[in-house]
């Protein structure tokens, strides 16, 4: 406790995770089913782990450049294109960060002055509002409708914008909603964005888990393309999680200030991991197909599967969360998963661990076998009786 | 609704039922109920099979592919040929093949003997056939997809993760 009072006041005003104690619970129970988890169940496809094994074995383990391999980046750059449709230019426009994490990091200390704005969206991922008040910033806070999908509308951005705002942070397909933005969605929206001269930050992770319609970036709108910095990275779509590769695609003066963070921070990503991520980006997007497929099919399993129970909840197009509404257990996100841990050992994430609007829902995340979804729904399903 | 999709969870688990199917494809049982019955009776689905390494069973087993060269027929090519080697229960597959040989033929018997005498006595006097090349499986590793040699623990991911 003694080391308490060296800490500076702005890390003592963030909270512990609200996901923290359910990990901890949980991983002290024998026999729990988990839909907690934020990662893909698949190994990485073993093409890409063999290029690692080979990148070792033929000694390439020294630093890269600060931006990252240049045949990764040619290769993310080709992979944008082809995928979504939107072009970068690899020697100026790319850059290799350790994971999707460290780009948000990179971008917020590098664009935000003390007391400028950040729009964020929740609920939303847990690390966007600590990494923008560590760099300094304001957020503010858009609370997504259930009502509207959890689609940002262009009435409650416009209720965001002020004097200040320097960023709108945007993540769909989106934790923990798995909500996801069209095209015409983003159209209304352009404008906006435009007028007011944001820089649209957006959290693309799960572009490739997008069940519907195909997946749209916000860059594909040439109008404000300038103003857009892309994050991507191999985790969610290749089932990377833990190699820690991820990317930003930007204008080449952002990026070139987003590297002086970075190199003094990081040097670089694993050279080991880059290796990987250049086979992935250019031999493995069957891989995401196969992903993609196998998620879809989860999807629909585990929402007629709540519907059922009694647990309401729309299929949401993206991603692999579901975020039913538990309001009409009576019960607070919070009791609701100590309660349902407790009883039946089921490991769920409240959905205040998302912000406060996440209050009254649940985040179940289906990256899980068939057989592991099903044994959790007949748990979900007694302890939902019990609480009649 | 989409066969292919549904093709490709019948062929990871062909045992789920029909009510897991339908939630997964989204559709009702009844109509998973009435494109399954007709996949099959198109023999787009051809069975349901199980894969079993019978090298940990007591059972005697034995396995040979055997590259058969054959003499083609004006008209019907290789498929008359092809049709008698089908007949026999111990080809368990029949493949036309570029390269050396006509055809790729994997027999499943009970011994080596039994193997041997089904290629000596049955299958090389077959009109057409011109020779075989008979090698023996000595061991199997992966199956059909399935690696059925020992299993590696499998790998825990955290229980709960943002």
């Amino acid at each position: 406790m003694s080391g308490a009072k060296y800490l500076n006041k702005l890390i003592q005003e963030i909270p512990p995770s609200g996901i923290r104690k359910y990990f901890d619970m949980a991983s002290q129970m024998e026999g729990v089913v988990s839909l907690g988890v934020g990662e893909p169940d698949f190994q990485t496809p073993w093409h890409i782990r063999e290029e690692a094994i080979y990148a070792i074995k033929s000694g390439k383990t020294f630093y890269t450049s600060n931006v990252g391999l240049p045949e990764l980046r040619k290769e993310i750059c080709k992979y944008y294109q082809r995928r979504f449709g939107v072009s970068y230019d690899w020697q100026n426009q790319c850059m290799i960060t350790v994971g999707g994490s460290e780009a948000i990091d990179i971008v917020m200390r590098t664009l935000l002055d003390p007391g400028d704005e950040v729009i964020l969206l929740q609920p939303g991922y847990v690390a966007y509002e600590p990494l923008v008040r560590l760099a300094g910033g304001t957020p503010v806070i858009i609370e997504l409708k259930e009502e509207n999908h959890f689609k940002l509308t262009k009435e409650a951005l416009e209720n965001a914008i002020s004097d200040k705002t320097k960023i709108l942070f945007l993540n769909f397909p989106g934790n923990p909603t798995g909500g996801v933005m069209n095209k015409e969605d983003y159209e209304e929206l352009i404008p906006l964005i435009k007028a007011h001269d944001l820089v649209v930050l957006t959290d693309e992770i799960y572009a490739e888990l997008s069940y519907g319609d195909k997946f749209c970036t916000i860059s594909s709108f040439e109008e404000i393309k300038e103003q857009v910095i892309i994050i991507n990275g191999f985790s969610k779509a290749y089932s990377m999680t833990g190699w820690r590769i991820g990317y930003l695609l930007a204008d080449a003066d952002i990026i070139k200030s987003m590297n002086k963070v970075h190199q003094y921070c990081i040097m670089c990503p694993s050279t080991i991991s880059q290796y990987a991520a250049v086979e992935a980006a250019a031999k493995g997007d069957n891989d995401c197909d196969v992903h993609r497929e196998s998620f879809e099919g989860r999807r629909n399993f585990i929402v007629n599967g709540l519907n059922r129970i009694g647990l309401k909840c729309h299929l949401p197009e993206g991603a692999f969360y579901v975020f039913p509404n538990i309001t009409s257990t009576g019960l607070t996100s919070d009791e609701f998963c100590e309660k349902l841990l407790q009883q039946e050992k089921v490991a769920v994430v409240p959905g205040s661990a998302f912000g406060k609007c996440g209050e009254g829902y649940v985040r179940i995340s289906y990256a899980y076998s068939i057989d592991e979804i099903k044994e959790a729904l007949e748990r979900m399903e007694r302890f939902l009786n019990s609480l009649k | 609704m989409d066969e292919l999709k549904l093709l490709h969870v019948l062929e990871n688990d062909p045992r789920i039922s029909i009510t897991d199917l339908a939630d997964i494809l989204n559709e009702t049982e009844e109509v998973v109920v009435r494109t399954k019955r007709r996949l099959e009776d198109e023999k787009i689905i051809c069975g349901y099979h199980t894969v079993i390494n019978w090298d940990k069973t007591n059972r005697d087993h034995c396995m040979a592919i055997i590259e058969v060269g054959a003499q083609p027929e004006r008209e019907s090519g290789y498929d008359n040929v092809a049709a008698e080697i089908s007949k026999y229960p111990e080809v368990s597959s029949l493949y036309l093949m570029s390269g050396k040989s006509e055809f790729m033929v994997v027999i499943q018997g009970k011994t080596m003997r039994e193997v041997a005498d089904f290629v000596g006595q049955k299958l090389a006097p077959i009109e057409g056939v011109k020779h075989t090349i008979t090698c023996f499986v000595l061991k199997q590793y992966k199956v059909e997809g399935v690696v059925v040699t020992e299993d590696e623990e499998p790998v825990k991911r955290l229980i709960v993760t943002p």
